[in-house]
């Protein structure tokens, strides 16, 4: 497994006083927490974070880690030595206060994992399984369409001597059309397990759309920009446009002018109220390479002698 | 590895602007005590249908501020008219966002 430099992480030298890492770590998480910023990353960077301060913050945890030495890089293959834990004592322990699920392997093989079997303080034995949550990433099209994503989760398990392990679970689910980034779907009895007689939890999917290269998205309504020819904009035209559900055929009014909008009704993203899709429309101008087509522009310039394309336009 | 189509088939319901969560069921999907998303509701930053609690009904979209809010309290240490502010300020950074796609700045 690799090794993970949690000082690099959060970007502080290995003597830091526990202020300056709280401090460091409370800048970080506000620039990577994954509800605040748009970086594709953040997710990723913002549980290493937490596992670097979790590892930190702790004073024996980090006394711990410091034990391995200097020598180690981020990245390089790590194998804890033989006799680590000699006097500290992780697994099962009160130390791991947060969810390690996420936690990487270079985490667990010196912390182990935390044994915390749902919220504590129940004491029944039977319990309703936490609820679970997820994203997924879909493609534009497959809100119009529905479409189907396998999805692993990783389901903590308690075996006879009350050990936690971790279960892979695989499910296909089936994602509905219709669906708008943000909103979730949730899957009853798909969470935790319960305990004993308990009820098992919902699991709840948040999706987001994967930026496409083509269509913008707007709540429910979708935008393209179209180029057309500058005839197609003056002199009219009926154009097939490219929509997420297919193609389509556009009258472009004659005189549109640039950034003209063009709604199609009900071609935005299904569901009782569909949304509209959008045409921007942006005039490509043919290049003059040609004599000819200098010829051509030069007489353009010619008939339209009292047009001023600075003009301001009538409000 | 097991193939794609022998795992088990499930099909979700979409919470939508239609839903109609209560005040448990907001309660457990973000995994906090019921106080909290009362606090929520009192500070403004949630908006369900209903007058009493036992009667509040709660849309797909309540059920997302609520957890961003109890995200940003949770990991970040800020208490919740911080969050509250702090949602709001994320709804104007996501209009101008938009508003800046619109124009095709970005």
């Amino acid at each position: 497994m690799e090794f993970k430099d949690y000082y690099q992480i959060m970007g502080v030298k290995r003597d830091a006083t526990q202020d300056e890492i709280k401090r460091a770590y409370r800048q970080l998480a506000r620039k990577y927490h994954p509800d605040v910023s748009k970086d594709a990353d953040a997710e990723a960077r913002f549980k290493e974070l937490g596992e670097a301060y979790e590892v930190l913050k702790d004073p024996e945890k980090r006394a711990a880690y410091d034990q391995l030495g200097v020598n180690w890089k981020a990245g390089q293959d790590f194998r804890p030595p033989p006799d680590w834990k000699e006097g500290f004592e992780f697994s099962g322990g009160g130390f791991t206060g947060a969810d390690t699920a996420d936690h990487s392997d270079f985490f667990e093989s010196l912390y182990g994992r935390g044994s915390r079997p749902g919220h504590g303080g129940r004491a029944s034995f039977h319990a309703e399984g936490e609820d679970r949550h997820a994203r997924v990433l879909i493609d534009l099209e497959d809100a119009y369409a529905g479409t189907t994503r396998s999805i692993t989760l990783r389901v903590p398990e308690i075996d006879a001597q009350g050990r936690l392990s971790m279960r892979e679970h695989r499910l296909n689910v089936t994602i509905p059309r219709g669906i708008r980034a943000g909103q979730h779907i949730r899957l009853a009895g798909q969470g935790a397990p319960g305990i004993g007689q308990g009820k098992p939890g919902d699991l709840y999917l948040e999706v987001e759309f994967r930026p496409h290269a083509r269509y913008r998205v707007e709540e429910r309504n979708v935008y393209l920009d179209l180029p057309v020819a500058p005839w197609e904009a003056t002199l009219g035209a009926t154009v097939e446009v490219p929509s997420p559900s297919g193609t389509v055929e556009l009258k472009i009014p004659a005189d549109s002018a640039a950034g003209r909008k063009l709604r199609l009704k009900g071609r935005g993203i299904p569901g009782n109220t569909p949304g509209d899709l959008y045409v921007v429309l942006q005039i490509a101008l043919p290049s003059a390479d040609t004599d000819a087509a200098k010829a051509f522009y030069g007489n353009m310039a010619e008939q339209f002698k009292s047009f001023d394309p600075r003009a301001k336009p009538e409000v | 590895m097991t193939s794609e189509k022998m795992l088990p088939q499930v099909v979700g319901i979409i919470l939508d602007e239609q839903a109609q969560l209560t005040l448990a069921e907001l309660t457990r999907a973000c995994a906090v005590h019921a106080e909290l998303i009362i606090e929520l509701v009192e500070e403004g930053v949630l908006a369900p249908i209903g007058r009493e609690p036992h009667h509040w009904r709660f849309t797909g979209a309540h059920m997302r501020r609520a957890r961003v809010a109890v995200h940003l309290q949770r990991d970040l240490g800020v208490n919740l008219a911080g969050a509250a502010l702090a949602l709001q300020l994320l709804d104007e950074v996501e209009a101008l966002r938009a508003r800046l796609r619109a124009m095709g700045g970005e």
